[in-house]
């Protein structure tokens, strides 16, 4: 996340103070990545010796107040038009964790994937109990951050399912003999879906 | 124990005798309570539609026994099943299973005038239920003239016509694209706040978000359970990661 085009882009709006600028980002952004405000003031600090804010005195109450310069709006116009770039894939503890569960012996796979998922759940259960609240109270900026949320977690809850579909269709494909992940059960598993689709 | 509108009590199902039976459901206990929104998750053939039917009285159990309303269904004859059925049990289906020839109205008054009940009382009854399911302008509607997501409530509102309180959703959203299907489950949040015991089997992790609790069954067994935490400092720490 950048700090720096976020407060850059609330300055647009008009000039601030540090503790409005934090308030400000929590209020349209749900506090789902509270800043904290030495965060804030080292950003502007930068942001005033980069030229794209400037101090515009106080407020009378001993708030320095900073308002956006051009090469700011620039700078700002700049950052909404480019897409994010995902050049370096973001590190996914949950990705590298399975992948080395899956190469190392002992480690229950199925395990780790299950108690993940009912981890994801409970999130995914919070998001949406959130995103029903924020829905009657309108908050339309809210509401798309909780839905970014709710569908990432679905996404991670859907690679799971995944992983350990592949799991199994690699046991399979094993030889027939019993499996050390105890992945046997899979034969068992397609005669029951069988039977499920033949009496519905 | 009072509260529990649908229990399932070492419940089993198996298929076929012998060599070739195959389980469908292994021993399963599952209690759901008046005003409770349980989700059912797991790969395919691993039980959920089984336990959906068993729980509705549409099929039998092997094992174990089926609670609905504190009736056990074991011991009900076909006739005392079909009316328990028709009192306590809606069923949601993904393709609706609507009377084509018959209004929305007609369709949910239905099971009430099956039950003998006169049937301007089953209409008026009928009416309530669509007006709780946000459709009430629609009641002289035929399916024609809905849209998937319009027809899905006119179900749901047949499902919990006459205060059945065990509402029963097999993938209910399945025909239904995202946002009318969000407007479902809506719905079915909104009846289990009214009191109804709702159990909805979704292979969707974002359906089963709605829930208060979800189930998660594999090869005919409940290996697990995730429960909603209702604590708003989830968000704070990004609890998903």
């Amino acid at each position: 996340m950048s700090i720096r085009h976020s407060l850059l882009a609330l300055l647009q709006g008009e000039p601030r103070y540090g503790y409005q600028l934090r308030g400000e980002f929590e209020d349209r952004t749900g506090a789902t990545w509270p800043l904290n405000i030495g965060q804030v003031y080292t950003t502007l600090d930068r942001l005033e010796r980069d030229g794209m804010v400037q101090k515009d005195g106080d407020d009378g109450e001993g708030h320095v107040i900073y308002s956006i310069t051009e090469a700011g709006r620039a700078e700002v116009m700049g950052w909404f038009a480019k897409p994010v770039a995902q050049a370096n894939p973001p590190r996914n503890e949950l990705a590298i964790k399975l992948a080395l569960a899956l190469t190392i012996d002992g480690v229950d796979v199925a395990g780790v994937i299950q108690a993940q998922r009912k981890a994801s759940m409970r999130s995914l259960q919070d998001y949406t109990r959130s995103r029903r609240e924020a829905a009657r109270s309108d908050d339309a900026a809210w509401l798309l951050v909780l839905d970014s949320l709710i569908f990432a977690t679905e996404a991670e809850l859907r690679w799971l399912d995944h992983c350990e579909g592949w799991m199994a269709t690699h046991a399979k494909g094993a030889k027939s003999g019993a499996d050390s992940k105890g992945l046997t059960h899979t034969n068992t598993e397609t005669s029951v879906e069988t039977m499920g689709a033949a009496t519905r | 124990m009072s509260n529990e509108i649908l229990q399932l009590e070492g419940v089993s199902r198996t298929y076929g005798e012998g060599a070739t039976a195959v389980a469908a459901l292994r021993n399963v206990n599952l209690a759901v309570s008046a005003g409770e929104f349980v989700a059912v998750m797991g790969p395919s053939g691993s039980g959920k539609s089984s336990l959906l039917t068993l729980s509705g009285g549409l099929d039998k159990a092997t094992g174990g026994e089926v609670y609905v309303e504190g009736t056990p269904l074991g011991g009900l004859s076909i006739n005392e099943l079909a009316r328990l059925r028709r009192r306590a049990v809606g069923y949601v289906f993904q393709d609706f299973n609507l009377v084509p020839t018959l209004t929305a109205a007609e369709n949910v008054a239905l099971p009430r005038e099956l039950d003998g009940i006169p049937a301007r009382k089953a209409r008026r009854q009928a009416k309530d239920a669509l007006r709780l399911v946000g459709i009430p302008e629609l009641a002289d509607r035929f399916m024609d003239q809905m849209s998937g997501g319009q027809q899905q409530r006119v179900a749901i509102a047949r499902a919990i016509v006459g205060e059945r309180r065990l509402i029963l959703a097999d993938e209910p959203t399945g025909a239904l694209d995202s946002t009318t299907g969000d407007g479902i489950l809506e719905v079915l949040r909104g009846r289990a706040e009214a009191g109804a015991a709702v159990v909805l089997v979704t292979h969707e992790a974002r359906h089963a978000g709605w829930a208060d609790r979800v189930v998660f069954l594999k090869d005919g067994r409940i290996v697990d359970e995730a429960a909603a935490q209702h604590d708003p400092s989830v968000l704070l720490t990004g609890s998903a990661h």
